[in-house]
């Protein structure tokens, strides 16, 4: 099995992905309700740039267009946490304060690659389309055309800021194997997530380096950001992928060594 | 059980309070109340840090980026100078502190797992438990806060002078704006006794909060048309006035009035709540009481 462990994963993703597409589809008018609450958060974030640049014509040298692409890879990848990261961190919080974790613990599969994927909001990718669409929109507004070069970048770029972020989502929510009451956790993320609709170049120094290695914003958001701007160093782009490394590892050990903290069901 | 709940929820509830010291009632009811939530909260101090944290960055990302604009355009924007951005969003820390009241999706949960019926029984008209409540869990983050606010001053210096009338108000108006949204949110909630999807309602009215009521930025930086529109509005008088009244030099006519706003909102809404629960505990049908 050990070998096979990477394509197992996908596998297993891919099964519990269709499970939970077909029991959310249940709830169409959930769909409607996404909509109506993007919308809404769209034409606020929408409102409040159309502030700043009232008052404005640049923020620390991003232009409108430029700061309408952080906007949107700040939402498509909030829509790629909502939908894939934190309801999964959700239930294994819930799962080691009940001791239910002994049902995953119990199967005969690797028990980290079972708790993230385990859960799937469908009706959250609604933000997958908004975030893609404004990014379009702030790119065909940029002075420059952007090549695939740089496109490529941004994939690349916005991928490892997501593993980043399921990183650190793990490393928190396997804080609950010692701190069992984190319910204010989730607050917690949204509150300070909120940090990345501006690039992190604008805060001071030590708000810039919490951002970008104590809570990972500046990886997610702004880099990838950086990308479709033309501010993007191949030495940005390589330490983001350094970081998303040792992270990934540094979250492996430190899920094993949390559960063996576990004390399991009804205890 | 289901069908109709007749339960008088109109009862008044001095009827079960000594008829002579009436007042006296109420003010042991309220202080036993305070006492609880405050025993209740102090025990989970570490959450409500962790939670008071997170709430910390919201402030600090708008005072970023105006403090960043004003520093670009020579010091000041729309009249504010950084260090009045800071002191503008570091009192706005403590104003959502005390401005925070039972959120109106915790009345969905009520409803659905029959927790009002417990409510119900009690001979007290139930707002009177989430106000005591929420004001006991306030005056231990109150607490919490000073350490919150000694930081972000070191960080941010504001820039504050006040007059010993600007912290008479704020002292008083930070209640008030606690009382107008109580009332303003309350009144939103109980439509989860006609609807379940009450999600995109919420959301309308906390977006509108928070573009018109002096939490995104000082509304003077808002357009024309859209301040007076605030001013039609209750909620500049749960965050602007507050914040405005310590740090905004305001003349001693404008503090009064913005009190006496208050006062009218807190008025208004409480009628509001009365009607509205009228015709919105007929719908309830308990379940699991």
């Amino acid at each position: 099995m050990a070998r096979r462990e990477p394509l197992r994963a996908l596998v297993l993703a891919g099964r519990f992905f269709r499970i939970g597409a077909l029991n959310e589809l249940q709830y169409r008018a959930n769909f409607a309700m996404q909509l109506f609450q993007s919308a809404i958060a769209l034409g606020t974030g929408l409102a409040v740039l159309a502030l700043v640049f009232g008052q404005t014509t640049e923020l620390n040298g991003w232009s409108q267009p430029e700061l309408l692409i952080v906007m949107g890879v700040h939402i498509l990848m909030g829509g790629v946490i909502a939908t894939l990261i934190q309801p999964n961190m959700v239930r294994l919080m819930e799962d080691i304060r009940l001791g239910t974790l002994d049902f995953v613990l119990t199967k005969p599969d690797d028990a980290q690659v079972l708790v993230s994927v385990r859960e799937i909001r469908i009706w959250q990718a609604v933000d997958w389309l908004v975030g893609a669409v404004v990014i379009l929109f702030g790119v065909t507004q940029l002075p420059v055309s952007i090549g695939p070069g740089q496109a490529f970048a941004f994939g690349l770029a916005f991928v490892l800021g997501g593993l980043t972020i399921y990183c650190f989502w793990l490393i928190l929510t396997v804080g609950a194997f010692w701190v069992v009451r984190m319910d204010q956790i989730v607050e917690l993320f949204d509150g300070v997530y909120q940090s990345g609709r501006w690039p992190v170049t604008i805060y001071p120094g030590w708000l810039r380096v919490s951002l970008t290695f104590l809570v990972p914003i500046a990886f997610a958001v702004t880099v990838p950001a950086q990308a479709l701007t033309g501010r993007l160093t191949p030495d940005t782009l390589a330490l983001a992928a350094g970081f998303a490394v040792a992270l990934l590892a540094f979250t492996r050990w430190w899920w094993r060594f949390g559960l063996r903290r576990y004390a399991g069901a009804s205890a | 059980m289901t069908g109709r709940v007749a339960i008088s929820s109109e009862a008044e509830p001095d009827r079960f309070l000594p008829r002579a010291g009436l007042i006296r009632g109420w003010l042991d009811l309220y202080l036993t109340m305070f006492r609880i939530a405050i025993l209740n909260n102090i025990h989970y101090r570490v959450a409500n840090y962790f939670y008071m944290i997170g709430m910390v960055a919201e402030p600090v990302i708008y005072l970023v980026v105006w403090s960043t604009i004003a520093r670009q355009h020579g010091g000041q924007v729309g009249g504010f100078t950084a260090g009045q951005f800071a002191a503008y969003y570091i009192v706005w820390t403590l104003v959502r502190q005390m401005n925070i009241i039972f959120t109106p999706y915790g009345w969905e949960e009520r409803i659905r797992q029959g927790g009002l019926s417990a409510m119900l029984l009690q001979p007290l008209f139930p707002i009177h438990r989430d106000i005591a409540d929420l004001a006991g869990w306030k005056l231990v983050t109150i607490v919490l806060w000073l350490p919150i606010a000694a930081v972000l001053t070191l960080l941010f210096s504001p820039e504050l002078s006040v007059r010993p009338i600007d912290v008479a108000v704020f002292a008083i108006a930070i209640w008030g704006a606690y009382l107008v949204r109580t009332m303003l949110y309350w009144m939103l909630g109980m439509v989860s006794f006609w609807t379940t999807r009450v999600g995109p309602i919420f959301q309308l009215v906390f977006a509108a909060e928070l573009l018109l009521s002096g939490r995104l930025v000082p509304l003077s930086l808002m357009p024309e048309w859209a301040q007076r529109l605030a001013d039609l509005l209750p909620f500049k008088w749960t965050f602007g006035f507050p914040i405005e009244a310590l740090v905004g030099h305001l003349t001693e006519g404008a503090l009064l009035r913005g009190l006496a706003m208050q006062l009218v909102w807190i008025v208004i809404g409480t009628i509001g709540v009365r009607i509205v629960w009228h015709f919105a505990i007929r719908h309830y049908s308990a379940v699991n009481g």
